[in-house]
Formats: structure tokens, sequence, C-alpha cells
């Protein structure tokens, strides 16, 4: 099994998440951002999450894109640019450290799709096994979310619609 | 305040591409029980739709002011999505369990499937109307210091 694709995509992941930080320009940064989401979406439909991928690409490379250029575009010109303070030095310090303990407790993490583990024996077979009979969808992540667990999306659509009146009772002048 | 796009190139691709748009994400909507989308994506290609008509043609000509119109609807997702949940409740069941929807000559899978797809038409209006007025809110911001951005 060779991993030169996926190698690939952690790089640019990577050094567009690091761009986003380092460049000096916001309007530089929000587009940079948008790379790092599309790239970001890719890593989710190479984990097999597809619908998640959709909604990345969708909302973390166009939309937000869109949002925060038009907020931009309202901003003076020398509020743009980015004053970078050097980090302190107990931050780099901290840096490797931290990192190889992260590494360290990743190894005993499962494998990736193994059988066995809780994640797989909990509650996800019975929505496996019963979405296509209960509800006749075979998108078992649709009917999770609209059927299953129809609540929680109801709460999320209500948070959504106040971030629309939020922005309007704001922003909104006439 | 967002002023029509002058190059007639953008114009006329935009003419052509934005139809495209609106019809493939009723697609994603309906298709999203079959295949990776639902009502979150398509209201958020819906919206994307509506914010690019709304940054070629600018908000004063005729297609601006039916945009603006839209912005009326707001709710009207939340409305139907919580007006399913309300149906269920009437048909003698728990809110949002489709399975007492009150549909004649159909059976209880086929109303989970229905409601499914009420429910995600309703969240995609919302989606969709939502980032519509977003755009409206941050552009009527009337101090303007670039006027060519």
């Amino acid at each position: 099994m060779t991993y030169t694709f996926e190698l690939v995509l952690v790089v640019l992941v990577l050094v567009t998440a690091a761009g986003a930080i380092i460049v000096k320009d916001l309007i530089s940064a929000v587009f940079i951002l948008g790379a790092y989401s599309f790239f970001l979406a890719l890593v989710w439909a190479w984990l097999g999450a597809v619908d998640l991928a959709f909604v990345e690409a969708v909302v973390g490379a166009g939309l937000s894109t869109v949002f925060l250029l038009l907020a931009l575009s309202q901003v003076r010109h020398q509020d743009i640019a980015i004053k970078h303070t050097p980090p302190p030095l107990v931050a780099f310090m901290a840096l490797a450290p931290v990192g190889l303990l992260l590494l360290y407790a990743a190894a005993d993490l499962p494998a990736f799709g193994a059988e066995g583990t809780p994640a797989s024996l909990h509650i996800a077979p019975f929505y496996v096994e019963n979405t296509l009979a209960d509800t006749r969808t075979p998108n078992v992540v649709t009917s999770i979310i609209m059927d299953y667990r129809g609540f929680d999306t109801l709460i999320e659509t209500c948070v959504i619609f106040a971030a629309g009146v939020a922005c309007a009772a704001v922003l909104r002048k006439s | 305040m967002i002023n029509p796009h002058d190059s007639v190139i953008v114009q006329t691709v935009s003419r052509q591409l934005i139809p495209m748009v609106q019809v493939y994400s009723v697609y994603i909507v309906f298709f999203g029980q079959y295949s990776p989308g639902g009502g979150f994506a398509a209201g958020v290609i819906l919206g994307a739709g509506l914010i690019l008509t709304l940054l070629v043609f600018g908000v004063d000509r005729p297609e601006g002011r039916a945009l603006r119109s839209i912005l009326h609807g707001d709710g009207l997702g939340l409305l139907i999505f919580a007006g399913v949940g309300g149906l269920c409740l009437i048909g003698g069941g728990q809110f949002l369990n489709y399975s007492t929807l009150q549909l004649p000559g159909v059976d209880e899978s086929a109303r989970r499937s229905l409601g499914i797809v009420l429910t995600q038409i309703g969240v995609g209006i919302d989606c969709a109307v939502t980032a519509l007025s977003i755009v409206f809110s941050l552009a009527s911001i009337t101090h303007d210091p670039d006027p060519h951005a």
C-alpha cells in the first residue's frame, strides 16, 4: 500500500494552514484559507466522510470566503495588513515536546476503520442495518441527521436562522 | 453597496451558469437520500448562485430587486421544518417522528422517506435565504472607504 497521493494531500493541508497564518495581508490569508478548506475536503473524502467533504467544500471554500472578502472590503486599507509579533520563546520550546507527546499517544489509537473498536460497536451497526428498512433512505448519513437525529438538525437550522437575523439586526440600516 | 460588474464576459457567462447552479442545488436536495449531499449543501449551493447573481448584476437592477424580495422568505425554511414536525404531532405521534404523518395509502417507511425530503427542503431554503441575507447585511454598511473594492 502506497501513500503517495495522501502524502501530497497532507503536505498541501499543512502548507496552506501555515501560509494562512504567516502571510502579511488579510485578503491573501482569506484566499489561502479557502484553499486550505478545499484540501481539507479532499482529506474528508479520502477518509470516507463524503457528506462532510461536500459541506466542507461548499461552506468552507465557497461561502465563508465570500463572507470574509465582503467583510474585508468594508474595512480601511491599513487595517487589512497584519502586524506579526514574534511568538514567545516558551512556545517554541514547548512545541516539540507536545508534538512528540501527541505522536506517542496516537500510537495507542486503533487503526483506521478497525473492527471491535467502541466507535464501531456501540450504535453505528444499528443505523447501518436498519436505515433502509426504516426510512427507505440508502444514504445512512442523511437518515441519521434528518430522522434519527432530527431534533439536532432542527436546532442547527434555528442557529443558522438566528445568525442571519443577528447580522441583519446589527449591520442593516434600512 | 454592490455595483453591477462591468465586464460583458462575466455577465454572459453568469447568465448561463446561474441556472445550472440552481438546478444542481435542486438535484442535491432531492438526491441527498441516495448520494452525498442533503439540505445544508443544497441550500448553500443555491445561496451561492443567488450571491453570484447579486455580485454580477448589482442591487439596483431588476435581478437585484427580485433578490431583495427573496429576503422576505427568511424563516420560511424553518417554518417548513418545524411544520413537518408539527404535522407529526397532529397525526398523534411525537414531534418530528415522521411515521405518524397523515398520508393516506403510504406505509410507514415511505412516510419517513417523505418526511426526510420535506425537512431537507426546509433546511435548504433556510440556508439559501440566510446566506443571501448575510451578504445583503454585509453590503449595506454605508461607510465605504475603497470605491474600487
